[in-house]
Order: structure tokens, then sequence, then C-alpha cells
């Protein structure tokens, strides 16, 4: 039962051009909750920022102003309280080939949380935990994927398996950005509904980061549109996308004329 | 839904190879290791016969200062290299001069490593003030020119000992390795995994130790390999000059006193030979591993090579009209 709030959240780039120097505000005064159990999706076009939220959710970066909030208290960046933090709020990175270090295994991937928040732990136990993770994320038969490395396995194979090591430490908040993006569109599907069943089962806040107002409308609750670092509209899911307001939520939404067509094809696929 | 994508991975493409030998690559590549080609096994086959005759010819040979009043005669059955101008064993000396080069080869590779790995890699990690002060000084380290240093040093120190020299060829050679392992280790430290990690909640060594180091394991070796080189035809050009270690042997002083004595114009080529030889057979060993690690480091390196091709069972054009058509 986590609620985790952004609060006039603001990042600022410094950027290098010849000797001068410039700023680039990635985020401006972005401000939503995630609540157990929902999900919001964040769509936007490339480069609006929405990965900078993502970062800045995961003290990945540091804000330039606002507050990030968890339960009602100002998350803490060192020490204990962030390993709190990380125990409580995980990630979904966009890039399944990049986000499994090719050196080592399946079983190191999933292990490594685990041992990390319940060090206690025995090494058969842990071991157990990590099959039973792999059975989750439906990867079987999981001992022989457990030895296995990134690069023995299918992208969706390994976006599972992120999928898995996001939750190993039992969060109740879940950052999914872009997870399906660079997936083959026959089993985009079958890794969002994964996504959406594990949700439920562990009653979760999610993020979902896209570009796909057909699935954001699908399965998300709410919907924010991200323009340039700022939200330019906000509301219900269906409310979102049928009755868009501004200028640019209407662009987007002509770009994806029939969202329901366009699901049903993802579904055919 | 599970696994059934297994059957069309994209594991690298086994195909038209016997079962056995798949397998195989597959537990090489799993331990880092660069698949055995013709390249790699013609480099650790010649590198590991000079390295046992440096290892064990020190114990088989007769004493290699050892003056005899037979100078500068041809291979014979007493001397089986023949003899230098004051009758010294030319095999003797070669087996000395072998550990000798070797010995200096091996310091400087490993002071190498971890000069380099420490300014290189730490530096690029740590990030901020850290970075920017290491690379300053290894931009400093890298045009300092190794040889008037040495020169200079060399007429400071009248006693120089093997250990000085292969300092001083270290202090002067690790500065580029550290750049190539900083733009690396760059890259590598703002890579998905290395965040995701930060993300589960690992510390920041064992980020460093666990997760990026495996993967510099190859580049590492490539940079040692490559000091080694340099610092053995380093130690043996100093020597040749007669700026080298006082009292030891090398090929390098096997070279100078070959010189000195007129071996050339006298043509006692047992002389110069066998020294200028294996110099140049470990160079050319060493680069061949080279090569070959450096086609892990380096996939488009890889997929450019015949065997690579061969296991795909495509030629050169094909591949580049699939490529074409994939893209
Ligand atoms: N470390 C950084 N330094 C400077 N600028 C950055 C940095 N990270 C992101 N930016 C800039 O911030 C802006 C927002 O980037 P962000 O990655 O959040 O976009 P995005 O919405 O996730 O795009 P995409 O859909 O392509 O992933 C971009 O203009 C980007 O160039
Ligand atoms: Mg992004």
């Amino acid at each position: 039962m986590t609620t985790l709030t952004a609060e006039h959240l603001v990042k600022n780039y410094h950027l290098r051009r010849g000797l001068r120097g410039g700023t680039l505000r990635a985020v401006d005064d972005v401000s939503f909750t995630l609540e157990p159990g929902r999900t919001v999706a964040l769509v936007g076009q490339s480069g609006s920022g929405k990965s900078t939220i993502a970062k800045l959710l995961l003290q990945l970066e540091r804000p330039t102003a606002g507050r990030i909030l968890i339960d009602g208290e100002p998350v803490q960046r060192r020490g204990g309280g962030l390993s709190r933090y990380r125990r409580t709020v995980q990630m979904v990175f966009q890039d399944p080939f990049a986000s499994l270090n090719p050196y080592h295994t399946v079983e190191h991937h999933l292990e490594r949380p685990i041992r990390l928040h319940q060090p206690k732990l025995s090494r058969d136990e842990v071991h157990r935990r990590v099959l039973h993770l792999l059975e989750r994320v439906r990867l079987t038969p999981t001992e022989n994927v457990a030895a296995r490395r990134p690069h023995q396995l299918s992208g969706g194979q390994r976006q599972r398996v992120a999928i898995a090591r996001a939750l190993a430490p039992g969060p109740g908040v879940l950052i999914a950005d872009e997870p399906v993006s660079m997936l083959d569109v026959s089993i985009r599907l079958g890794v969002l509904n994964l996504l959406a069943t594990l949700q439920r089962e562990e009653d979760l806040g999610v993020l979902y980061i896209t570009h796909d107002l057909a699935t954001a409308r699908h399965f998300a609750d709410e919907i924010l549109v991200m323009y340039r670092g700022r939200i330019v509209e906000r509301g219900d899911a269906d409310e979102v996308i049928l009755r868009p307001r501004h200028e640019y939520t209407k662009t987007l939404a002509a770009a994806a004329p029939n969202p329901e067509r366009r699901l049903s094809e993802l579904r055919g696929g | 839904m599970a696994l059934t994508t297994h059957a069309a991975e994209p594991v690298g493409g086994t195909g038209g190879l016997p079962a056995g030998s798949a397998a195989q690559r597959t537990r090489r590549r799993r331990l880092g290791l660069p698949p055995m080609t013709a390249k790699l096994a013609t480099g650790l086959i010649i590198s590991g016969a000079i390295l046992l005759f440096g290892l064990l010819g020190p114990f088989v040979v007769q004493d290699p200062t050892r003056v005899d009043d037979i100078g500068l005669t041809g291979p014979s059955s007493a001397h089986l290299m023949g003899t230098t101008q004051t009758g010294q064993d030319v095999l003797a000396q070669l087996a000395y001069a072998t550990r000798g080069s070797l010995t200096i080869g091996a310091i400087v590779g490993v002071l190498t490593l971890l000069l380099s790995g420490f300014f290189g890699v730490v530096g690029a990690y740590a990030g901020g003030w850290v970075d920017e002060v290491f690379s300053l000084f290894t931009n400093i380290m890298l045009v300092i020119p190794g040889l008037p240093l040495v020169i200079v040093i060399s007429s400071y120190v009248p006693d120089k000992s093997l250990w000085l020299v292969a300092l001083v060829l270290s202090l002067t050679g690790w500065a580029g390795s550290a750049r190539v392992l900083r733009g690396y280790t760059l890259s590598l430290r703002n890579r998905d995994y290395v965040l995701a990690s930060r993300v589960a909640g690992e510390k920041r060594w064992r980020i460093l130790t666990v997760e990026i180091l495996p993967n510099l394991i190859p580049l590492l070796a490539s940079q040692m390999v490559f000091a080694v080189i340099f610092a053995i035809l380093g130690e043996a050009g100093l020597s040749y000059l007669g700026l080298g270690a006082s009292g030891s042997i090398s090929w390098g002083t096997m070279l100078y006193y070959a010189q000195n004595g007129l071996a050339l114009r006298l043509g006692a080529w047992w002389w110069f030979v066998p020294p200028g030889l294996l110099l140049a057979l470990f160079g050319a060993a060493l680069s061949l591993i080279n090569f070959s690690i450096d086609e892990i480091i380096n996939p488009k390196l890889r997929n450019q090579t015949r065997a690579a091709r061969r296991s795909w069972l495509m030629s050169r054009k094909q591949l580049e009209t699939a490529k074409e058509a994939t893209l």
C-alpha cells in the first residue's frame, strides 16, 4: 500500500553549447499521484520528458525543484531511507536488450534484489524465490531459464526477466518506461497483459509511459499528456482520448485514428 | 506463451556446424573467452613456446656469461647456436635474454593495467571533479615523451635495475590505455543495466566490480597485451641504444652487443638473428592474440571474419545483400 506523489517537479539540464551554457527544461512543473491498484499513463512525443520523470521518481536524478512524497513523507535520498525507497519503487526499462547485464545469468539478475532487501534468507530460499518469480512471469522451465544469459533469450523473454527483477523486492509502485516499444508487435500485448495481471495481484500503483494512445486507453485509468516538459492535458482515460481538448492531444489522437481497431490489430498479430 | 520463441532464437547462427563444436563455442562464450580461431591458436602456440623457453631454458643451458677462447664460431655440437665474440654460448644467452625480456613485459603489463585501470576506470566511474582531475593528469602523462625522459633518467642514475626500467616504461606507457578505458567506462556506466542495479539498491563499489568490470575484461586484456608488446619492444630499443638496465640480459642487450661486436659485418648471423627473430615472433604472436580479443569487444569485426561467415553458410556478398534487405 504505497502512494507516490510528485509535486511541482522541475528538472533543468545544463547544456554546453560552445562557450555559452544553455539550460533545457526537460520537466516543467509536473504533479501527479500514483495510487495502489491504479494505472496512470504518461503519453507524449519523443523528447517531451517522460523518461526524465521516471528518472526523477527513481532517484536516478535529482529534481531541480519540487518534491516527491511517499505516503505523504518527503523521500529520503540516502542511507536506510533510500534503501527502503528502493524496495518500494521499482522500474521496468524500455530496452530489454540494454537493461540486462550481458555478463550475468538470469538468476543473478533476480537474486541480487532479493538478497539486497532480505539479507537473512538462506541460499536455498533465495533460489526458490527466483524460480517462483520466473514462474510468475511465465518463463518456464524455470531452472533452465534461470541458468541462461540474456543473449540466449528473445526480446519478450528478456522483458519478462526485467519485470520479474522489478517485482523481486516486492514493490508497491512500478514505473514502466515504454516497456513494449522495443518488442515485436506480436508479443506486445502478451507482455502488457502480464503487467496488468501482476498489477492486480500485487495491487501495484503503475506509471505506464508510452507513445501509444491505444494501449494507454486500454490499460490506464488516468492519462497524462505531456508536451515539451509540461502536462498539457490530464483526466480519465476515455475522456482524454474521446474528447481531447488540447491541440497536441488532438493531433496525437488523429495520428492513431481508431484505437479500437489498433487494439484488435495487436490482438490479432 | 512461455519459451515459444525458443526455436527461433537468434543465438548467433550455429547452423551447419556439428553439435559438439556449437556447444563448445557456447561454453567458451559463457566464460568470456574469444572463439578459438586459427589466428588465436597460432598466437597462443608461438607465445606459449617462447614463454616456456624463457621459463625453463635458463635451467638447462650453460652459464651465459662464461667466456671461452673460441670466439665467434658458428653452430656446432658444443655450441648449438654458435658463440659470441668473447666465446659465450649464444643459446645460453638467448634463454636468459628471453627470461629478461619477458620479465620486463610482465612487470610493465601489470603496472600499466593497475595505473590505467585506476586512472581510467575508477575516474570515469566516479565522475565529477575526480574524473576531471584524473583525466587532466592522464592527458599530461600522455604528452610526456617517453624516450627523452628515459635518457634524462639514465644520465642521472648510473646503475639502473630492471625494475627501474620497467617502472619508467610503465609510467610513460599507461596513459594511452587509460584514455581508452575511460571512454569505454563512460559508455558502460550509463547503460541501462547499470541504472537497473542502482534501482535495485546495489552499492556503488559493487556496481563497479560486479556489473561493470566483467564487461571490461576483454578490453583490459587487450590493453595489457598491447602494454606487454610496447614494453618488450621499448626495452629492446633502450638496450640497443645502451640505455637499458645494467647487468641484465634481454633480447635488446643481445642485439646491442652483437652490433658492438660487428656481428653483421663479420657475417655472424647466429648471433643477431635469434634474438631479433624471437622479438619479432613474440610481438606478432601477441598481436594475433590481441586481434582475437578485439573481435569480442567489437562485434562488427567479428561478423567480418571468414569463420563467422562460413558458420552462416554465406558469402560476403550474400551477407551484404542480406544486410541491405533488413535495413
Ligand atoms: N542527461 C541529460 N542531459 C541533457 N539533456 C537531457 C538529458 N537527459 C535528457 N535530456 C533532454 O531532456 C529532454 C527530455 O528527454 P526524455 O528522455 O525525458 O524524453 P522522452 O519523453 O523519454 O523521449 P522518448 O519518448 O524518446 O524516450 C530531451 O530533450 C533530452 O534531450
Ligand atoms: Mg524515454
